[in-house]
This record gives C-alpha cells, sequence and structure tokens, in this order.
C-alpha cells in the first residue's frame, strides 16, 4: 500500500512537472539571496572586528556561502530534471540519476537544518566576543601612538556614534580606565598629580566620557567632564540627567544589531528547508508517476505517483533491517552453506 | 531623394519589429529606471530641507520624474505599435498617434538634455540657498526651547556628524554667535558677565565649538573649549592643530554631495536620451518600412525605409508652405478681392494707355 499516492493522467503530469521547475528556479534565486547575505554577514563581521578583539567566529557567514552556491547548483540541475522529465528518451537517460540526487537533496536539508541551529545558538558566542572586545577597546582607546591599536580610539567613536551607545554596559566603564594618554597630561601639574596619586595604579582617572558619548538630541550643549559633580555646572542634576550621553551600552546595542541579522538568517533558512522538502516531494512524485505508466509508448494513458513505496512503517522497519544485515555481512558465507548441504 | 532609405524583406521587417519590441520594454525599464532616480534625489533634497532656504534645486529631481512616467508611457505604446505592425488590419489606427507620438519623443529627449545642463547651471543657487540656511541654522542653534526652531541644534548635530563639517565656511563661524542659551548661564558668575559686557550686543560668545565639529580621528581626545589659547592646554598649538576638529566647512560638504549625486546620473540620463532616440528611429524605419509594404500589391514583398520622404530641404520647404497656408487661411478672401481690383485697376490702365497710343 503505497504511502499518499496520487493519480495521474497526462495533463496533470504536465501541470506537476511545470510547477516543479518553476518551485526548482524559486529555489535558485533563494540561493542566490543566502549566499549575497552570508557575503554581508561576513563583511559586517569584519567591519567591527576590532571591537571583538579580530576573535569573531566566522562559520556561520562561511557556511551561508557553501550553502548558497550549492543550493543554486542542486536546483538548477533539478529545474533541467524536470524540463526533461516530459521527453521519454530523456527521462530514461536520466533514471539512474534521480535517486542519487534526491537522497542528496535530502543530505542538503540536513545541512540547511543544522545552519538553522548554528545561526541560533551562536548568537552566545558573538555575544561573550563583544564583552570582551569592548572591555579591551575601551583600554586601549589612549594608545594611538602603539603600533597595532592606533585605530582603536576613532573606530571605537564611531562606533558610539553610530550605534548610539557609550562604553561596555553603560557610561561609567569611562570612569574606571584612563582614557587620555600621557602625551597629553601636564605632570607638572598639582591637580593632575593629585588625581594620578589617588589611586594605586597611577591612572589618571576621571568622571567623564569621550565626545562620541554625547546626544545630540539634548537640549543642552553636551556636558562632558566633572558628570557627578552637581555644582560644576549651572542647573545641572546628574540623577535627573537623561538627555545628555547615551544611557546604552555598545555592548547592547551592538549585540542587538547582529541579533537581528542572524534571527532573520534563521528565518530565510527555515523557508529554504520548506521550500526544498516541497520540491524533493513534488520529484518523487514526478518520477514515480512517469515510472509506473502502464503502456510506455501510449502518453495519454494514467499513472499513479507515490511518496514512499510501501507505508511508512514498513518503509522504516526495510531500513532497519537493511543497517542491520550490514553489519553481517561478514556472516552471509557460513548461513549460505548449510542450505545448499541441506539440498544435495 | 528620400532621406537614408533602406530595403526591407518580409523576414527583415519581422526582425525589426521584433527588435522594436523588445528595445521599447529596455525603454520602459529606463523610463523606469530615471523615475526612481528622480524619487533618489528628491528624497536625499527632502532630508536636508531644514538647511535650505529656497528650493530652486528641487526642479532637477522634478524634471526627472516627469520625464520618467512620460517615458514608460510612451514607450509602453511603442511596444504596443510593434505588436500591431505586422498585421495588416490593426496597424492603420496606430498611424495618426504616430506623428504626436514622435512629437513627444523628440520632447521626451530635449527635456533629458535639460536636466543635464540645469543639474551644473543650478549649483550657484544651491551653494546660496546653503549658506542662507546654515546661516540660519547655526544661529538658532541654542533655540531648543522655542516651538518651530526646538530641533535645530539636533539637525545641525547630526548634519556636521555626517557630512564631517564644521560651521558654515569653517569652524570660526561658531566664535561669532552665542551658542549656548541663556538658560545654561550662571549670570551670577565673573566669567559670564565679563564675556557678555565684552562686546555691543549683550551675547555669550566663546571660542570653542560644539562637540559635534570633533574629529574622531584625532589621536588626542577633542579640545573643543579655549581653541585660539595655546596655553589653555598641554601640548597645544592652535596654528598647527588640524585633526582636533573638522576643517571643511558644512556649505562645501553639502554642496560636493549634491554635486557628486548629480555628476554620477548624468552618463545614466545620457544613455537613456541614447536608447530613446534609437527606439524613435527604429519606429519610424518600421513605420514606413509596413506602410511601403500595405500599399504593394503582394504583401510579402520588399519595401523601402526612410526617416523623410524627401531631403531634408524639400521637407523643410514643404513643412513651411504647411505652416504658411494654415496660417494664411482666414486672411485668404481680402486677398483675393484686393488683387482683383489691382487686376481691374492694370487693366485699365493698360486700356487707356492703348486709347492714347492708338489717338
Amino acid at each position: 500500500m503505497p504511502f499518499l499516492s496520487l493519480k495521474f493522467n497526462l495533463q496533470k503530469r504536465v501541470k506537476l512537472a511545470q510547477g516543479l521547475w518553476m518551485l526548482y528556479w524559486l529555489a535558485v534565486i533563494v540561493g542566490i539571496i543566502l549566499f549575497s547575505l552570508g557575503i554581508f554577514f561576513k563583511i559586517e563581521l569584519r567591519k567591527r572586528s576590532e571591537i571583538m578583539d579580530n576573535n569573531e567566529s566566522h562559520l556561520v557567514p562561511n557556511l551561508l556561502i557553501l550553502v548558497g552556491m550549492l543550493s543554486c547548483g542542486l536546483n538548477a540541475f533539478g529545474g533541467k530534471l524536470c524540463h526533461d522529465s516530459l521527453d521519454p528518451q530523456k527521462f530514461s537517460k536520466m533514471k539512474p540519476m534521480l535517486r542519487p540526487y534526491m537522497l542528496l537533496c535530502c543530505g542538503f536539508n540536513v545541512l540547511l537544518l543544522l545552519l538553522v541551529l548554528l545561526s541560533f545558538l551562536m548568537q552566545f558566542a558573538v555575544y561573550l566576543t563583544l564583552a570582551e572586545g569592548l572591555k579591551n577597546a575601551i583600554r586601549f582607546y589612549k594608545d594611538t601612538d602603539t603600533p597595532g591599536r592606533c585605530f582603536m580610539k576613532r573606530t571605537l567613536d564611531m562606533t558610539q556614534i553610530e550605534f548610539r551607545c557609550c562604553g561596555n554596559n553603560n557610561f561609567r566603564d569611562w570612569f574606571e580606565v584612563q582614557w587620555i594618554s600621557n602625551r597629553y597630561l601636564d605632570m607638572s601639574n598639582d591637580v593632575v598629580k593629585d588625581r594620578v596619586l589617588s589611586n594605586v595604579e597611577g591612572k589618571y582617572l576621571m568622571d567623564s566620557v569621550p565626545f562620541s558619548c554625547c546626544n545630540p538630541g539634548s537640549p543642552r550643549p553636551c556636558i562632558q567632564h566633572h558628570l557627578t559633580n552637581n555644582s560644576a555646572h549651572y542647573d545641572y542634576d546628574h540623577r535627573t540627567e537623561e538627555l545628555n550621553i547615551w544611557n546604552r551600552g555598545c555592548r547592547q546595542a551592538v549585540f542587538s544589531y547582529y541579533s537581528g541579522i542572524m534571527n532573520s538568517i534563521g528565518a530565510l533558512l527555515i523557508f529554504t528547508i520548506v521550500l526544498e522538502a516541497g520540491d524533493v516531494a513534488g520529484l518523487k512524485y514526478l518520477s514515480t508517476a512517469l515510472e509506473t505508466m502502464a503502456d510506455p509508448e501510449n502518453p495519454e494513458c494514467e499513472s499513479e505517483g507515490w511518496l514512499l513505496e510501501k507505508g511508512f512503517k514498513e518503509t522504516l522497519a526495510d531500513l532497519l533491517s537493511k543497517v542491520k544485515t550490514f553489519g553481517r555481512a561478514n556472516q552471509v558465507e557460513e548461513g549460505g552453506a548449510s542450505p545448499d548441504a541441506d539440498a544435495t | 531623394m528620400a532621406l537614408l532609405k533602406m530595403k526591407f524583406s518580409q523576414q527583415r521587417r519581422v526582425r525589426l519589429a521584433q527588435g522594436l519590441w523588445l528595445l521599447s520594454w529596455l525603454a520602459v525599464m529606463c523610463g523606469a529606471f530615471i523615475f526612481c532616480l528622480g524619487v533618489y534625489l528628491k528624497i536625499e533634497l527632502l532630508r536636508r530641507d531644514e538647511v535650505m532656504e529656497d528650493t530652486d534645486i528641487h526642479a532637477v529631481p522634478n524634471l526627472l520624474m516627469l520625464v520618467g512616467l512620460a517615458s514608460i508611457g510612451a514607450n509602453w505604446v511603442a511596444s504596443r505599435v510593434c505588436q500591431d505592425s505586422l498585421d495588416a488590419s490593426r496597424f492603420p489606427r496606430w498611424k495618426v498617434l504616430l506623428l504626436g507620438w514622435y512629437a513627444v519623443a523628440v520632447l521626451l529627449c530635449c527635456l533629458l538634455l535639460a536636466v543635464v545642463v540645469l543639474s551644473y547651471a543650478l549649483q550657484g543657487r544651491l551653494e546660496e540657498s546653503l549658506k542662507v540656511g546654515l546661516r540660519n541654522g547655526i544661529r538658532f542653534y541654542k533655540d531648543t526651547d522655542v516651538p518651530g526652531r526646538c530641533f535645530q541644534k539636533e539637525t545641525i548635530d547630526r548634519l556636521q556628524m555626517e557630512f564631517r563639517c564644521c560651521g558654515n565656511n569653517n569652524f570660526k563661524d561658531w566664535f561669532e554667535i552665542q551658542w549656548v542659551s541663556n538658560r545654561y548661564l550662571d549670570f551670577t558668575s565673573q566669567e559670564v558677565k565679563d564675556r557678555i559686557r565684552s562686546n555691543v550686543d549683550g551675547r555669550y560668545l566663546l571660542d570653542g565649538v560644539p562637540f559635534s565639529c570633533c574629529n574622531p580621528a584625532s589621536p588626542r581626545p577633542c579640545l573643543q573649549n579655549q581653541l585660539t589659547d595655546s596655553r589653555a592646554h598641554y601640548n597645544y598649538e592652535y596654528q598647527s592643530e588640524e585633526l582636533n576638529l573638522y576643517s571643511r566647512g558644512c556649505r562645501q560638504a553639502l554642496t560636493d554631495y549634491y554635486m557628486g549625486l548629480m555628476n554620477s546620473t548624468g552618463p545614466g540620463v545620457l544613455s537613456v536620451i541614447l536608447i530613446q532616440l534609437s527606439v524613435l528611429l527604429s519606429m519610424r524605419y518600421l513605420q514606413t518600412a509596413v506602410d511601403g509594404a500595405m500599399a504593394l500589391e503582394s504583401p510579402e514583398g520588399e519595401s523601402e525605409g526612410y526617416i523623410l520622404e524627401k531631403d531634408v530641404k524639400a521637407t523643410y520647404a514643404e513643412v513651411k508652405a504647411k505652416a504658411l497656408d494654415l496660417l494664411k487661411f482666414a486672411q485668404v478672401d481680402p486677398a483675393s478681392e484686393v488683387a482683383g481690383a489691382e487686376e481691374g485697376e492694370k487693366a485699365a490702365e493698360a486700356s487707356a494707355k492703348a486709347a492714347t497710343t492708338a489717338a
């Protein structure tokens, strides 16, 4: 009793082949979209690799690029199969290729499923890399004369301006590091000497933030220095002041950007899995419908198409027994010898 | 002697019709492209609306959008004509329309050329408009509590950060106006009182700039205040400091940006003009070839296609004569009466002369 069988006459077979051809080409376009999305994601990761310690994992975009190319190739071949299937000569040439092709498509679907899981799980890795990277970036902000770190200041300033954020968790992260280089500090000045001596490590710490933390939407010109000292500025209360500098931390801001990209990649991949499954099912129906034609010379005859030759449970049992006998290949000869002996 | 005559067999006519059908659909795409270009340019200009005083420059995107829509319509009509051209029963109804279509196509090409010329010619107006708009923007920077101007500060800050510029001509524009609102000034402080008394208008002027002028590429944390005083900051020399703030003025930055946008669309517009012209010429050839074929006894035979039936001078003379005829239509009767009276007079004179000579 075949699983989910349907009857097909000539018109239905032709319609199925045409519909399947269009589905395959839609899948090719989706493959191209996946490829470009992979390249886009890779470029976005490279752009901000400096605030991620150059340590970020490119696994998801690389796999996405590979999957995009594979999808284009497989689905273009599938489209060609559909196009040739209604011509009996070409179909008989293609018949041996059908079974390995469908197995390849199923394997590809498993790869897509793996990639969906990865794109949701790798977000944790991105979060942790960002946390570590931003901490280091804030520490090295002042080292504009150290080779290898001279652009850290510019990168961090541009990141804070673009993502409208300040510091790692919030703006107080800037109070804990020295972000002004010693080259610009007058060490003979008493104020400077007091600040440097006031902490164990001899760092020049201030309750100030860089200009890139400023919020342009504030009605007041930006207050960057002496942020916790209410008397340093006229009509200023640091507890109630909200619009002066950005409140959000950069880790949260940059992470939600990348998380958005990875979630949309996951959603598109799920759509691709559904599309591919539909394609394989359609191809199975088409190939079985063409194979079971009662009279191969007469194209008008009816035929039957199905997904599985026997029922679902029977196919599963068959597979299991095949797997079991696969392991017992060496023991076949012993069992075979006795029936021969009995026969003689 | 026809202009640029070519012979067309039936097969060549079919090929011409097919090729022209494809070309006219390509021209429809180009029309859509021109329309989208116009929309994009208009949106970019509207985004910076607040720092522009007048809207003369909007003529360029408006014209682009108009031409784009007209081009889509005209080339769609051309593709319909191609589809009907090989069917002898359906082609004649397009005959009247085609003259008008040629006029529209030539007008579209001229308008596109005008757009290219305008985009260069209006550069001066754009600069003037930006100069006034930016000057006002900087003056009203502090008025974040005045309705209608409360977002001026945010607009100018974002503009300076995005275009990497400071002030109108350069950063010194900020020294000449009060950009800190009185709400945030402590009038009991001696320093504030000194500054206000130091100038006639009683304004609080500083040699400082807003934070949005800061250049992130500077190796040193940004210096915003006391810029002209080299002693106010350690290891700072006012004359030689280059990277601290943006050195470009916003008027220059915005003008460069918009001119760059319009120049980069120049080649696209010129290629659309070429495509439109080729559609026009091919349509004329198709029309004359099909007309010639329909006039023959055997419609499958060869016919001639040309651009003008006679050469340029003869066609011009014909068109001029037709136009003058149309103009003189109202004046025909009085002119013939006068001519008749003159003839009568001349005849009388001649007969009188003859009489006198005879006598």
